[in-house]
């Protein structure tokens, strides 16, 4: 099953690397992974999606809690929570036909054309990744994708509670 | 004096000394000779020359597992470092505190594939607790706090801390600080056991019909050994212990019904495959103890207490997790145990003692020995365990004669036997015994080694010269790795591939070619005395060669894929 993890550690070289190197070195998976610091400069958070049934997961989570830099992970996959994923996409638009196909379908799944070539669009679109699955299966119907990028997801939990320090 | 400044290196020697560390085994080289230089100019810390850095850690862990101290490594970059590997993963494997100081080049040089220069935070990151990249010289003393803090608390294990040569020279110097009351906001271990976890505990025991307790090396890292004992006395129930627990509760202890596992006890692995309740104490569900997980134990409530919580169900499912340490839960379980007034169910006691005390008549642990035969190695341990008053500490090696040594020899104290359990480095028991030496220069040290073991760090031979560490080396030399042997002969249908030493050195020569004294033992009529001379031999290394029966294989062992009480008594004969 898939996934999401919250994980909140310290800003420190090194930090990131025990984190990939524990799931290769246990061989859990990693869907997608992203990190940046927090508000508090000396903090990271990171999301983690995975896959593996609930005793894969209760290892994972007991050995990311475990690194001496982790302050705190959550699964969030199950709390109401707010799922994002961003995506950069670059498609053929050279006819007519295309180029409005492609705005249209842009328009409907609320992403923006960001940059466009002689021959080219390239939209950006935030969602959870189910979203843009479902865009880029759409686009490739119309026009040919020359280029892709999905920055993998982040998230965050609904309500009061918040992962601090 | 605050006013006063000092370099890198006089800093990690000056911290090391706030930590109280009494010895640092290692070896010299390009990037910490400042370190070398400020050890030199004190005499707080006693520094020793190894032979070779593999034998810094494994000396440094003895020395650990003997006193429960942080041992402490010091090693140059490059080659230096990666020599220290092993020992850092055999120290991670049984969770031993230990300090590795690596050198690194200068900083403005990392990266560059400089001289000597390996990513030794990356090499070691997959068998270390935590490591610290210095990158100035007020990183030092913080780094090694912190680095002592983690090694000793919580779980223990080894902490790498990387010192490039540009910090430690003279040249620069700064005001020395340190703060050895270490806090981290990251860093947290649980130390009680959940109330809730521990009456539902107590609960699940005052059920059992057939309980047993099944220790490990937890307990003697805790240094909960007396806890334990007064437990299983209020339990009265039959107690086994890991390899890596054993001494926890004394061999010679009536509760106590042998090492559980793959050469374990039939008596042990019958009872925990019977058992209704099963309390584990600071063990980890090993596979060489599990035998096939998906058979282990189906009609057992287990109860598992570990400072860790990956050890927690991360092989066998615990029906009832404590997470703490184990000598303030065993302390929990005790008094909860005197809060409801426990008293074990007589009835069933007494039948679960008689059915284990038919396991114990079937005698698992035995061998034969005939007069005119060759030595068997089993017999070399008994010998041993009578001429040193089974008051020894023993350090082993690696193959059959560790078997026959955890087997043969009752430990009666915590932190007596030592070997390295997780990892199972030959080469560990030489070095290890001299770092138990150099802790209890009276005690009487064994290195209980095979003949292919030994050879994997024998140039400590002359470390024990410089220093006089006269440890008593007894060899159970069957001319073969014979525990290599031991599974071609059962699984392989007798192919011996590499597995025989057909140029074994003469040992009591190269012995003598060290300094220290050979003796040499081939017939069982001479074993006894010429024991006994080697143990009156004061302030000398003995060596002593024993050729034992190579045909020897150690039994009971686990029949592969079966259940934990699955098990080969001897050849041919299932349990
Ligand atoms: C460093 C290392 N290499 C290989 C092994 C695999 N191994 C386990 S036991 C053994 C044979 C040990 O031979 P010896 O020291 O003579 O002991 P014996 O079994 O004969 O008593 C070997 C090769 C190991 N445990 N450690
Ligand atoms: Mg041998």
């Amino acid at each position: 099953m898939r996934r999401i993890l919250a994980i909140l550690m310290e800003n420190e070289p090194g930090s990131l690397s025990r984190i990939v190197g524990l799931f290769s070195q246990r061989a859990f998976n990693i869907e997608s992974l992203t990190v940046a610091p927090t508000d508090d400069n000396t903090l990271s958070r990171m999301t983690i999606a995975t896959r593996g049934d609930d005793k894969v997961l209760e290892q994972i989570v007991k050995q990311v809690n475990k690194l001496v830099d982790v302050l705190k992970i959550t699964d969030i996959t199950d709390r109401q929570h707010i799922e994002r994923e961003l995506l950069l996409v670059k498609v053929v638009a050279i006819t007519e036909k295309s180029r409005t196909e492609v705005k249209r379908i842009t328009d409907i799944f609320r992403g923006n054309i960001v940059d466009i070539g002689k021959q080219i669009y390239t939209i950006q679109l935030t969602g959870n990744a189910d979203k843009l699955n479902a865009f880029i299966e759409t686009l490739k119907h119309e026009t040919e994708i020359l280029e892709s990028v999905r920055s993998g997801c982040v998230g965050i939990a609904r309500g009061d509670k918040a992962l601090r320090a | 004096m605050a006013t006063e400044v000092f370099s890198g290196a006089e800093m990690v020697v000056k911290s090391l000394s706030a930590l109280k560390v009494k010895y640092i085994f290692g070896y010299p080289g390009g990037s910490v000779l400042d370190i070398y230089d400020a050890i030199f100019q004190q005499d707080e810390i006693e520094h020793i020359l190894v032979r070779h850095e593999q034998a810094a850690t494994h000396m440094a862990d003895g020395y650990s597992r003997a006193t429960g101290e942080v041992g402490v490594v010091l090693a140059t970059s490059g080659p230096g470092a990666t020599n220290c590997v092993t020992g850092i993963a055999t120290a991670y494997m049984d969770s031993i505190p230990m300090v590795v100081l690596a050198g690194q080049v200068a900083s403005s040089l990392i990266g560059n594939d400089a001289f000597q220069e390996t990513d030794i935070v990356g090499c070691t990151r997959p068998i270390i607790k935590h490591s610290f990249s210095c990158r100035s010289l007020a990183d030092i003393p913080d780094a090694i706090a912190k680095a002592f803090y983690l090694a000793s608390t919580g779980r223990p294990g080894p902490v790498v801390v990387e010192l490039p040569k540009d910090i430690l020279i003279p040249q620069n110097k700064a005001h020395f600080h340190i703060n050895t009351d270490v806090t981290m906001r990251s860093y947290n271990p649980n130390v009680k056991g959940h109330p809730k976890q521990i009456r539902k505990a107590v609960k699940a025991i005052n059920n059992a019909k057939k309980l047993v307790v099944y220790s490990g090396g937890g307990v003697v890292l805790s240094d909960s050994s007396e806890l334990l004992t007064q437990l299983v006395e209020t339990l009265k129930a039959p107690t086994t212990n890991t390899l890596m627990g054993l001494g926890g509760l004394s061999g010679t202890h009536k509760q106590f019904i042998g090492m559980l596992g793959m050469h374990g006890s039939l008596e042990a692995n019958k009872a925990m495959a019977n058992a209704d309740v099963i309390l584990a104490l600071g063990v980890r569900f090993d596979d060489r103890v599990t035998n096939n997980v998906e058979k282990f134990c189906p009609n057992a409530t287990i109860i598992h207490v570990d400072i860790d919580p990956t050890s927690i169900s991360k092989t066998i499912n615990a029906h009832i997790p404590v997470v703490g340490l184990l000598n303030v839960v065993m302390q929990q379980l005790l008094n909860e145990l005197k809060a409801i007034e426990y008293t074990p169910d007589e009835t069933a006691l007494t039948q679960w003692w008689q059915q284990i005390n038919l396991w114990r008549d079937r005698k698992s642990i035995s061998y034969q020995q005939d007069n005119d035969q060759k030595i068997k190695p089993q017999r070399v341990v008994e010998a041993l365990y009578k001429v040193t008053n089974g008051e020894a500490y023993v350090c082993s090696d690696v193959g059959q004669h560790q078997m026959f040594a955890a087997q043969y020899y009752p430990f009666s104290k915590p932190r007596q036997w030592i070997n390295s359990g997780g990892a199972g480095t030959m080469g560990f028991g030489l070095p290890a015994a001299m770092g138990v030496k150099i802790a209890f220069p009276d005690k009487h040290v064994i290195c209980i080694t095979g003949d292919g073991s030994i050879q994997m760090n024998i140039q400590e031979l002359s470390t024990c010269m410089q220093y006089n560490l006269p440890v008593v080396i007894v060899t159970l030399n069957n001319r073969s790795l014979g525990m290599v042997r031991q599974w071609q002969d059962m699984v392989y249908d007798g192919r011996h591939a590499s597995s025989y030493m057909e140029s074994l050195p003469d040992f009591i020569k190269l012995a003598e070619a060290y300094g220290h004294v050979g003796i040499k033992i081939d017939t069982l009529d001479e074993l006894d005395d010429k024991l006994a001379q080697a143990f009156s031999i004061k302030n000398r290394l003995v060596f002593v060669d024993v050729l034992v029966d190579e045909k020897e294989h150690v039994y009971p062992m686990h029949i592969r894929t079966g259940a934990i009480d699955e098990m080969w008594l001897s050849k041919g004969v299932k349990a």
